[in-house]
């Protein structure tokens, strides 16, 4: 896991426009970039995303406009555990950008969430709620949404067993 | 105390109007379910209606019945294993399906696929478009009282699926495109049986747009109804076909050409009414596109071998192993341990039928993927339900879940 964090540092995208542009709008925050097979991200702080997000959808010559996806990554046992990954594409300029949160380990992981901005970030956020147990501060509806309501745990962690589950329908 | 009803004729004459005094109270509304048994719902889609009257005032879908943990499953098999989960995600395209992670892996890897590979896999997913698309208009108009066309539709998606069991062994979960190029050879005479089903393809387009495309109940179920502009539909997330039916021209095809794509002549409709009747005749032109790129691809379809042969990733031939002690150390590896992609993340997106389909992959440097996420399409277009539905009567909901063209499989993986 160590060769990991040198790997994703390892080759800055500072040339990307969204990271100029945010270096420059956040100056007090601090912004990572990095890059792989030509895919450009940012690593902000948990508390800046929402403004982050905003900045980014309304910015006149950025202009991602559209949230693709949410995901979330369980590293453990790196430091800090969790990482919430957010794909956004600017449709009218055909660009992809992803930003990234880490979040360190804890019972009650969690992330303001992005509804404010993104309407359509709502059932994602539900689905990491519901399969890995991240927080997202603030959202309307926070419940789960594949698993049904009274299921314990949390089965996309990577402390959760595969097979941990009683099969139904066995005997 | 009945109320007072009034009976007027109405201008034109031939019809009455019944006019009673609104006697509705707060508190009126009725909570219905919809699913998940019900068939216009394509799969185990549950939707908790609230109705006035027969008006939606609000529909909540209930997903997850058919979730069986496939990114888990994905988590803890080898990446070559991997590859059968994601066949069982959106079983009405599990090329789409393999062809995506394919291509994040070989991302992860740098690995270069040989062009016979490339044009066959553009030619199998694009003839899995056509299969996709025919089930969903089947059922679609299935849904809304014309039987006719399901018949039809279902005709001509079981010749492709016989050209799919040909050539891959298996009519839906194929597994067909593997990590370097595709696994079998075209078996003798299969690319004159491609042609000989798709050369009359426009023909059957027009049977099917003859019973439907000017058909007036057909129109008038479909026209006005889930209207959403191209700016709304991109902040609710609609993808693929629906977001075209709004006027918004995002092909992944086009916007972001993978494997051949940039060679193709191919035209992305797009229509801007916004209604279920503009995404209907978006997938009904996209048959005719389709079409037109298998028939390229059959005719520069290039020789040569259809997989890589970096032995890294691809175990060596049979031929090979008799004779190549180094052959057989790669075998050995390979089948043992499996391949290792360096350390890295990639998310690769591809033009699925119903949209977006994006795969994460983490790779932590060992044989398993250390975390692969799967952006469904279908997810983001049934999260847009409730605003399409909001205000139009309960038949309209099965015409624009029908719209929006959702797989269970892929929304609860």
């Amino acid at each position: 896991m160590a060769e990991m964090n040198a790997a994703l540092t390892e080759s800055p995208a500072e040339a990307n426009s969204a990271v100029m542009a945010l270096r420059a709008a956040f100056p007090d925050v601090p912004i990572r970039a990095a890059s792989m097979y030509g895919q450009d991200w940012a690593i902000v702080p948990a508390e800046a995303i929402v403004a982050v997000a905003r900045f980014l959808r309304d910015d006149e010559t950025l202009r991602f406009d559209s949230l693709v996806d949410i995901t979330a990554s369980d590293l453990l046992p790196r430091a800090p555990r969790w990482e919430i990954v957010y794909q956004l594409t600017s449709m009218p300029r055909n660009v992809r950008f992803r930003l990234k949160v880490e979040v360190e380990d804890g019972p009650d992981p969690e992330v303001p969430s992005l509804t404010p901005v993104y309407l359509v970030a709502n059932w994602f956020e539900r689905e990491m709620f519901d399969l890995m147990g991240i927080r997202f501060g603030g959202h309307p509806n926070l419940r789960r949404i594949l698993l049904p309501d009274d299921w314990q745990g949390f089965p996309l962690r990577y402390d959760h067993p595969i097979g941990g589950e009683e099969v139904g329908f066995t005997s | 105390m009945t109320p007072e009803v009034r009976i007027t004729p109405s201008t034109d004459g031939r019809t009455a109007v019944l006019e009673r005094p609104d006697t509705r109270q707060e508190g009126d509304l009725m909570t219905v379910n919809m699913g998940p048994q019900h068939p216009s719902t394509h799969g185990v889609l549950r939707i908790i209606l609230t109705l006035d009257g027969e008006t939606v005032v609000d529909a909540v879908p209930d997903i997850g019945f058919l979730h069986t943990g496939i990114e888990k499953s994905i988590q803890w098999k080898r990446y070559e294993a991997a590859l059968t989960c994601t066949d069982r995600m959106d079983y009405l395209s599990p090329l789409s399906n393999n062809l995506g992670y394919c291509l994040a892996v070989e991302k992860l890897l740098g690995l270069e696929i040989p062009p016979r590979a490339t044009w066959l896999r553009v030619m199998l997913v694009e003839l899995q478009r056509i299969a996709s698309h025919l089930v969903w208009l089947g059922t679609h108009a299935l849904d809304l009282g014309a039987m006719t066309v399901f018949l039809y539709c279902f005709r001509e998606r079981e010749m492709i699926l016989d050209l799919f069991e040909e050539l891959t062994g298996q009519r839906m979960m194929t597994s067909y495109i593997r990590f370097g190029g595709v696994e079998l050879e075209v078996p003798d005479g299969w690319l004159d049986r491609v042609h000989a089903f798709i050369d009359p393809f426009p023909n059957r387009v027009d049977e099917y747009e003859r019973l439907l495309t000017k058909n007036g109940i057909w129109k008038e179920r479909l026209t006005g109804v889930g209207v959403i502009s191209g700016q709304e539909a991109i902040e609710w997330g609609l993808n693929g076909p629906s977001l075209r039916g709004s006027g918004v021209a995002r092909d992944l095809r086009r916007q972001e050409p993978y494997l051949v794509y940039d060679q193709l002549k191919f035209e992305v409709p797009v229509r801007t009414e916004g209604d279920c009747y503009a995404r209907y005749l978006v997938r009904v032109a996209e048959l005719r596109q389709t079409r037109e790129i298998v028939v390229q691809c059959l005719k520069n379809l290039p020789g040569g071998p259809i997989r890589s042969d970096d032995r890294k990733v691809v175990p060596p031939p049979k031929d090979e192993l008799a004779n190549s002690m180094e052959a057989v150390i790669h075998h050995f590896k390979l089948l043992t341990e499996g391949l290792k992609p360096p350390i890295g993340e990639v998310y690769q997106a591809i033009e699925s039928p119903r949209g977006e389909l994006g795969f994460y992959l983490v790779s932590d440097g060992s044989n398993r993927p250390r975390r692969c996420h799967v952006r469904a399409p279908s997810f983001a277009n049934l999260q847009a339900l409730p605003r399409l539905c909001r205000g139009h009567l309960v038949a309209d909901v099965v015409a624009i879940i029908g719209s929006i063209d959702i797989v269970l499989g892929e929304i609860d993986r």
